[in-house]
């Protein structure tokens, strides 16, 4: 629906203050970043801070850690089945590398893994690609300009944005590699947006020194995903996806190595034993966990499965005390709540702006802290914008790219969102957008090594679903390098560790599990859930009460 | 399954109710809120997805659906996690229409539409009708990006096609029955990859990365301590931030770690 009176006389506000917002941008004049100490301060109105939001762990490998009930929730509940009734001894099938998880992590790690000679399994809850990559807007970090960038300041940002506690290792891992997948990109056949000389087209983004975000207009993940998923579909012959099809349990061998996975067809509702000499683990985020009930960017089946997967089976965790909440997600038109609105409008230039149309804070702080910043504008200085659904926001002005850049620049730049607002009635090249933070990323996950390898032999983790490359705060454009990064290593170590290692897999067994489960009922609680979870309910609890059937547990009967 | 918070309707509805309004999901009749989405709708029905949902974001394709409305002939598209019910509507989804789609060695592939002419010799059995360009959830001009494959304009195709999210609808009415999305697919990565300059720039920056050129610089940050490298990210020198409005040939005044 097209913006209200009520909210057309706010925005006089914003177009009152613009030309000259504008004018101190086309001058240089910024309002100036936070020091560390404004930061921290800032920090205060973040979701992470409030600690009745969260709890320590009871069971398994990190107990003592806190998280998000919403995280813990899950991690303390019982097996989706019964070990005793699955039989191991005739595998249904069998391959070199099963790789669980159908996104941009998953993917490069199939193609690599299929470099080093291996037979590949793909099983993915939805279809191939349905991901948090396939939304991923803005861009792709790398540092590519050796004029004004290298892997150094790359590193530095990195460190910065996550409040300097990253995984060293992993971070030098991150930006050493970037440029070799970003030319993997390139020669794959991803269209970036280029310059007529073949020059990158990059930006800034939140936290960013250099300008180093490489994109293809808004829609730079759905470009990745589609060029590399056509590329794994040429290799049908060795890469086999299963979609529809999520892994439930992890399967390890009578040694402790990882040996297969349990898998689920969510249509016919069998269970499918899988025995593999190596395993990736790719499985993405949680956004749709709904973590202090925030509204979200992310894709329907981003629900924590491989967290719970891999801590059963003995993998800690690090950093989920942590979750992104992207500043800027719709919050008007209700159509579109919890639509992410890339960074790239800010990193563009379109300000950020209160009630009374005045500029609050540099729309290019790291995420955490612009985030914070527009929770309390809203709350303790109650300088947001009302909503007619009750809820509050502050204005993303995007008219000023127009004046910034030109006539015709927010459709030519953000095709997508231009599309999605011009559906509702809204022009946002004329009128600003209304956002608030939505829950976007789990900076946290599994621990995991350079190459992708855990503390369980022949299982390897990749992309969202691993924690420590972010530290405690993801900057943008470093999601879609980490996935790609990652993958292709977990993919390649996978492969070759299948090759050379596989043929030593001993019997197939499933005593993690009961193990999991006894420490469970000795800590006396999760009896009541179970996971993963794999999809989110939206039933109605009205509804819900008519549906009867026993035991009914998201699409488990 | 209890959850301490539970996941519920608040993530459907606002919390200001609106008005009902019949629609007909396959023939049935449902009543439900003027301003959900046909996604959330169908969810406050009682629906609950394993196909025909993905990111609900309006760009993975999977919740391509047609629908008519009340008087009126027309079969009309929507994406159903960005399109508002209307009342009366009669709707189902289309989530997977079967598709023809050539394999290709990509690396052996010349840059030249003949190779796509005989990976998909069904692109000259097009009549030009224009029904996938009208049924396109997206807007994408499908017909012309089909037209500029034919005519081997593997920019324009491109460029034409770019929004398209592989939805399918446009090959469940093709008369032709070709898959266009399949080939636009195959026809962008060959532009991408094999017409459109490469970036040498880049081309330099992973061969100095290679040689090991930037080694030193990244080891001592990793073996520097948190107030060292809270100084360097602080500081204007060792981290001069690239001004917003600059141009691409900007160079920071402090060129150590380059």
């Amino acid at each position: 629906m097209p913006y209200p009176q009520a909210l057309k006389e706010l925005i006089k506000k914003v177009e009152a203050t613009r030309p000259e917002r504008v004018a101190r941008k086309k001058k240089g004049e910024e309002v100036p970043f936070m020091s560390l100490d404004e930061r921290a301060a800032t920090l205060q109105f973040h979701p992470d801070v409030k600690e009745e939001g969260r709890r320590a762990l009871l069971v398994g490998p990190s107990k003592g850690y806190r998280l998000a009930h919403e995280y813990a929730d899950l991690l303390e509940a019982m097996p989706r089945v019964d070990p005793d009734k699955v039989d191991l001894s005739t595998p249904h099938i069998e391959t070199d590398v099963l790789v669980i998880g159908g996104g941009g992590a998953g993917t490069a790690a199939a193609l690599l893994a299929q470099e080093q000679g291996a037979k590949v399994l793909v099983a993915t809850k939805l279809r191939h690609g349905d991901a948090n990559t396939m939304m991923a807007e803005g861009g792709i970090q790398g540092c590519s300009k050796g004029h004004k960038d290298s892997p150094y300041y790359h590193y530095l940002d990195v460190m910065g944005g996550g409040h300097f506690v990253n995984v060293p290792e992993l971070v030098e891992t991150l930006v050493t590699e970037a440029p070799d997948v970003l030319q993997w990109l390139e020669h794959l056949g991803m269209n970036f947006s280029k310059f007529p000389d073949g020059r990158l087209k990059t930006m800034h983004g939140g936290g960013t020194s250099r300008k180093r975000m490489h994109y293809a207009a808004d829609i730079t993940g759905a470009e990745i995903m589609r060029t590399i998923r056509d590329e794994a579909r040429n290799r049908a012959a060795d890469i086999t996806v299963l979609e529809f099809s999520p892994a439930v349990e992890l399967i390890l061998d009578d040694q402790g190595k990882c040996a297969g996975a349990l898998l689920y067809n969510m249509e016919t509702e069998e269970y499918l034993v899988v025995r593999a000499k190596a395993v990736v683990m790719a499985t993405g985020g949680s956004g749709r966990l709904h973590v202090q009930s925030f509204m979200t960017t992310n894709h329907y089946g981003a629900t924590f499965d491989g967290v719970v997967m891999a801590y059963r089976a003995g993998v800690p965790v690090c950093f989920l005390h942590t979750i992104q909440y992207h500043p800027t997600g719709v919050v008007f038109p209700e159509q579109a709540e919890g639509i992410l609105i890339t960074e790239k409008f800010r990193g563009i230039g379109a300000n950020l702006v209160n009630v009374e149309g005045n500029q609050f804070v540099n729309e290019r702080e790291p995420r955490d802290v612009e985030a914070a910043a527009i929770i309390k504008e809203c709350t303790k200085k109650g300088l947001g914008v009302p909503t007619p659904t009750g809820r509050f926001g502050v204005w993303l002005d995007s008219p000023m790219i127009e004046d910034l850049h030109g006539p015709g620049t927010v459709e030519k730049e953000f095709p997508g969102k231009h599309i999605l607002y011009e559906r509702f009635g809204i022009d946002i090249s004329k009128e600003p957008m209304l956002i608030y933070p939505t829950l976007h990323y789990q900076n946290g996950g599994l621990e995991y090594q350079s190459d992708g390898s855990t503390r369980i032999a022949g299982l390897y983790v990749a992309g969202e679903v691993g924690g420590g490359v972010h530290g405690e705060n993801r900057l943008m454009g470093n999601s879609l390098l980490d996935i790609l990064v990652f993958g292709r290593l977990a993919g390649a170590a996978a492969g070759v560790y299948a090759k050379a290692k596989g043929a030593s897999l001993g019997k197939l067994s499933l005593d993690h599990v009961r193990v999991f489960t006894k420490e469970l009922q000795e800590s006396k609680v999760g009896a009541d859930r179970v996971s993963p979870l794999l999809l989110p309910d939206y039933t109605l609890l009205d509804t819900k009460s008519r549906q009867l059937t026993s035991h009914y547990v998201g699409s488990l009967r | 399954m209890s959850t301490t918070a539970p996941i519920g309707e608040d993530k459907i509805v606002a919390k200001v109710t609106s008005k009902h309004v019949p629609i007909y999901v396959m023939g049935k009749r449902y009543d439900v809120p003027d301003s959900l989405t046909i996604m959330k709708a169908m969810e406050y029905a009682g629906y609950k997805f394993i196909r025909g949902c993905g990111c609900r974001g309006g760009i993975c394709g999977a919740c391509g659906t047609v629908y008519k409305k009340p008087d009126d002939y027309k079969i009309h598209v929507g994406l159903a996690c960005q399109t508002v019910v209307q009342e009366g509507m009669h709707l189902t989804q289309i989530p997977f229409y079967p598709a023809t789609r050539t394999v290709f060695d990509y690396e052996q592939t010349p840059a030249v539409a003949e190779a796509v002419f005989k990976a998909y010799p069904e692109l000259f059995r097009c009549v030009a009708c224009n029904a996938c360009t009208k049924i396109c959830p997206m807007d994408v001009p499908v017909m012309d990006y089909v037209a500029a494959i034919k005519r081997g304009d593997f920019e324009k195709a491109t460029e034409l096609s770019f929004d398209c999210i592989q939805c399918g609808l446009c090959a469940s009415r093709c008369m032709a029955e070709m898959a266009q999305y399949h080939i636009a697919q195959m026809v962008r990565r060959i532009y991408g990859g094999k017409i459109k300059p490469k970036a040498t720039h880049l081309a330099v920056m992973v061969d100095n990365v290679k040689a090991g050129k930037f080694k030193d610089g990244l080891e001592q940050l990793k073996k520097a301590d948190v107030a060292t490298l809270k100084q360097l990210y602080m500081s204007k020198d060792a981290r001069e931030i690239e001004p917003n409005m600059s141009e691409d040939e900007w160079v920071p005044t402090n060129n150590a770690y380059l």
